[in-house]
């Protein structure tokens, strides 16, 4: 009898015990799969999503909120003319099969990325680098055609990650970094595993492994949440789910903003949308709440120009274009439109684009455009719409970081050509001093919602649904990224 | 029986070299550029071209059509160029859960059919007949991912008997199964609906031959001709439709396979269509065409051995 006390008392402690120690496990379902593991060598978002923190760093890097901190790179020095970089290395960094990281890894990889027959998806991000040298083991110079405020921005994107010779052979397939986490295996198509990486030079991360599984259709992803297949789900793909989630104490829903501005890109070459009393007009026919309330259940933030809401230097300027549609008809007449017009409304499969697409082709036939929809798949689009410019309007969200600079491209899809806007953009490259920087980024959202140049229509969200106690998870997506390095089970 | 053997196998030949050039032409000609897929709108026109040139997109058509044909030969399908690893590695981990998947949902499907149709067809117009009947008839009709997600509803999010999905390998051989169990069930249901079906009016068809009625006449009772004697020869359509049902399990899986996010070859092809990983599509669609081909092959010497006439008159 006291035995089986004893035992029973044990057995109690034990599970007390077992209970009261954090999980150190975790299951994360994104949408897509990477397509490879390379994310110097291609476009693909889920790459990042899997890998960047994780396990690849750069100099720089960014943080949930979207500010640029520092990476493997401890701090730097940038020269008074501002075209000579100097960054001092962490000096215990170690890549993930053991040889340590240096500034010889450093230009190895900056070398590569703007090498002649680089693939990187990004390579306009290192477009001003003229040299990188060596300077000792620790320090690495980096020097500039000219100065460019957004250096350091740049080098924290995925596709600047700091990767090493002798690895580099299979980095497609077995990818070795200095992150806090490293690669384990690859079940293609089902699961990708991480393991905590315990040489890290930084803090460790309290999770010892990470399993990302892909799951891409919404019935199917409402499922394995709701069976408790997976911990976490970013970038939940059935906004219509969530309230349900939200009602059930076993999950949390967080929504934060991207850095996706959806816009309706505009033709600006393609008449009549060269009238800016067209885009004008069309500007004010959208109801973009409406947009937001029927394609994206709600979640978005309208946006007025082609900048992140959340930035501390985006400038309202909704009031440029309100939900108007006499004004709008009135502007077309003026245009010399009185009965409107038929275009193209070329629509690739997300479904911002597909479901919000159906609602502005009714906002816009209000007006007497006759916005005539086609889907497109995404090379489809890439082809038609992108490359050969062959569309009237279009939806996409643009969801890289920072890329107001697109406008100062004529030849990009949209056609804005200004050369206001053209010399503007080469003042901020120029200008490194915040103020500055903040006044000419001001200027320029003004200008392009002032030209009208595209529909501003939302800032995109990203939703995560999550078990409870999970803590430390991005709630907004500066780039895309499943940070897990401070992620952690509550007790 | 072997100048039937061999008239069999030229026009297997002849298919799949026919199939070979559609499948190349029509995905070749697809509009899309991998290259400006794979590295998204910032990409700048050197980083294209370098990367179409690493993919072997500049040759001419018919030096890489013949290149992937001879490779095949050699059992080498090519690189996958979003996966960067080797085309025949990709579908042979994709293989074994779609060919296991099949043969589980072809098996779950004749084991249902069989013994309802045999039912059906020796009841005709009785109380099990017409449940049978009405039952296959919904069957028939309701598509099979309808099943799929109200089998998730019951079977995974409220009784938790099963995960949603995924697929956690074969290393432990009872888990892959349980993993395959929901899938092949209601890949199986339509399927074994449309089975019973032709079962029992084959069956039925059976009862009416003269052979029956000798047998009856023998002194066999009703249940006895039907099953030394009828089922054997109602065999032979339903040995066709099962033929065809095996390939449109493997190739018909997608849409499963994307409900229960099971890595087989049908989400590779979806995922490699969108992605436009082109040899990734080519050989896996070759590779199922051969299938298909080789299955009806075999169905056709199988008749020649279920029926004998067949045999004698080629």
């Amino acid at each position: 009898m006291h035995k089986l006390l004893l035992l029973a008392t044990v057995g109690a402690v034990a599970l007390i015990a077992g209970g009261s120690t954090a999980q150190t496990n975790i299951t994360v379902a994104i949408q897509l799969e990477p397509p490879n593991l390379d994310p110097t060598g291609g476009a693909a978002q889920a790459i990042d999503s899997v890998l960047y923190s994780n396990v690849f760093e750069g100099l720089t890097r960014f943080d949930g909120d979207g500010a640029v901190v520092p990476g493997v790179a401890k701090n730097w020095d940038i020269s008074n003319d501002g075209t000579i970089y100097t960054f001092n290395l962490h000096s215990n960094v170690m890549f993930h099969d053991g040889t340590s990281m240096d500034a010889e890894d450093v230009k190895f990889s900056l070398d590569r990325a703007r090498s002649d027959d680089s693939t990187n998806a990004q390579k306009g991000l290192f477009a001003g680098i003229t040299d990188v040298t060596v300077v000792d083991s620790a320090t690495v110079k980096v020097t500039l055609d000219q100065p460019n405020g957004s250096f350091l921005f740049n080098m924290a994107w995925g596709d600047a990650v700091i990767v090493a010779p002798e690895s580099i052979e299979n980095i497609a397939s077995n990818p070795i970094g200095t992150g806090a986490f490293e690669f384990s295996d690859w079940v293609q198509g089902d699961r990708l595993e991480l393991v905590r990486n315990d040489a890290y030079w930084g803090t460790h991360a309290a999770l010892e492994t990470a399993t990302f599984r892909f799951i891409s259709d919404p019935t199917a992803a409402f499922a394995a949440v709701m069976a408790e297949d997976v911990d976490v789900f970013v970038g939940f793909p059935a906004p219509e789910n969530l309230p349900q989630f939200e009602a059930d104490s076993r999950f949390q829903v967080l929504v934060g903003n991207t850095e996706g501005e959806t816009i309706l890109s505009t033709n600006n070459k393609m008449p009549p949308f060269d009238n800016l009393l067209v885009r004008k007009a069309v500007a004010h026919a959208i109801d973009r709440q409406a947009i937001i309330d029927g394609a994206m259940f709600g979640y978005g933030t309208p946006i007025g120009t082609h900048f992140a809401p959340h930035n501390p230097d985006y400038v309202d300027l909704l009031a440029n274009s309100p939900f108007d549609p006499v004004r709008a008809k009135a502007l077309l007449a003026e245009a010399g439109f009185p009965n409107g017009f038929t275009t193209t409304l070329k629509l690739p499969p997300p479904s911002y684009a597909r479901r919000g697409g159906e609602i502005i082709a009714s906002q816009l036939r209000q007006v007497g455009i006759n916005a005539e929809i086609s889907n497109l798949e995404w090379s489809q689009w890439l082809e038609e719409v992108f490359k050969a410019k062959d569309f009237g309007l279009s939806i996409v969200s643009h969801t890289e970081p920072m890329d107001i600079g697109i406008y100062a491209n004529p030849e990009y899809y949209f056609q804005y050509d200004n050369a206001d806007f053209q010399a503007l953009m080469v003042e901020l490259n120029a200008t490194a001093d915040p103020a500055g920087r903040t006044a000419l980024l001001a200027e320029a959202q003004t200008i392009i919602s002032e030209d009208y140049v595209n529909g501003y229509l939302f800032e995109l969200a990203v939703a995560t649904v999550a078990k409870a106690g999970v803590r430390g998870l991005w709630v907004n997506q500066p780039t895309a990224a499943v940070d897990l390095t401070v992620v952690s089970w509550a007790d | 029986m072997i100048r039937y053997t061999i008239a069999r196998f030229f026009s297997l030949i002849i298919s799949l070299i026919v199939a070979s050039l559609v499948i190349f032409l029509v995905i070749e000609v697809i509009p899309g550029d991998p290259a400006s897929f794979m590295l998204g709108i910032n990409a700048r026109e050197d980083t294209l071209a370098a990367l179409r040139s690493e993919m072997g997109l500049d040759q001419p058509l018919t030096l890489r059509y013949f290149d992937w044909v001879i490779g095949m030969f050699q059992g080498d399908f090519g690189n996958s160029w979003t996966y960067k690893t080797p085309v025949s590695e990709l579908i042979a981990d994709r293989i074994w859960v779609s060919l296991p998947l099949a043969i589980y949902a072809l098996i779950l499907s004749t084991l249902i059919a069989f013994p309802a149709g045999i039912v059906a067809a020796s009841r005709r117009g009785g109380a099990s007949d017409v449940t049978i009947m009405g039952a296959t008839q919904m069957g028939v009709a309701i598509p099979n991912f309808w099943f799929a997600m109200i089998m998730v509803l019951i079977f995974a999010i409220n009784l938790r008997w099963f995960s949603a999905g995924g697929f956690p390998g074969w290393s432990n051989p009872l888990q892959g199964l349980k993993s395959l169990t929901l899938p092949a069930i209601s890949l199986a249901l339509p399927q074994a609906a449309i089975l019973a079906r032709i079962m029992r009016s084959s069956l039925l068809d059976m009862l009416l031959e003269d052979f029956i009625r000798t047998a009856r006449a023998k002194g066999l009772t009703r249940s006895q001709a039907l099953w030394r004697h009828a089922v054997r020869n109602a065999l032979i359509p339903v040995l066709t439709i099962i033929g065809l049902q095996f390939s449109f399990l493997l190739a018909g899986g997608i849409i499963i396979e994307q409900i229960f996010f099971l890595p087989g070859l049908g989400r590779l092809i979806f995922q490699a269509i969108s992605a436009r990983d082109l040899i990734v599509v080519e050989s896996v669609v070759m590779l199922l065409v051969f299938t298909v081909i080789m299955v009806n092959f075999a169905v056709d010497i199988t008749y020649a051995i279920v029926d004998p006439r067949l045999r004698r008159k080629s």
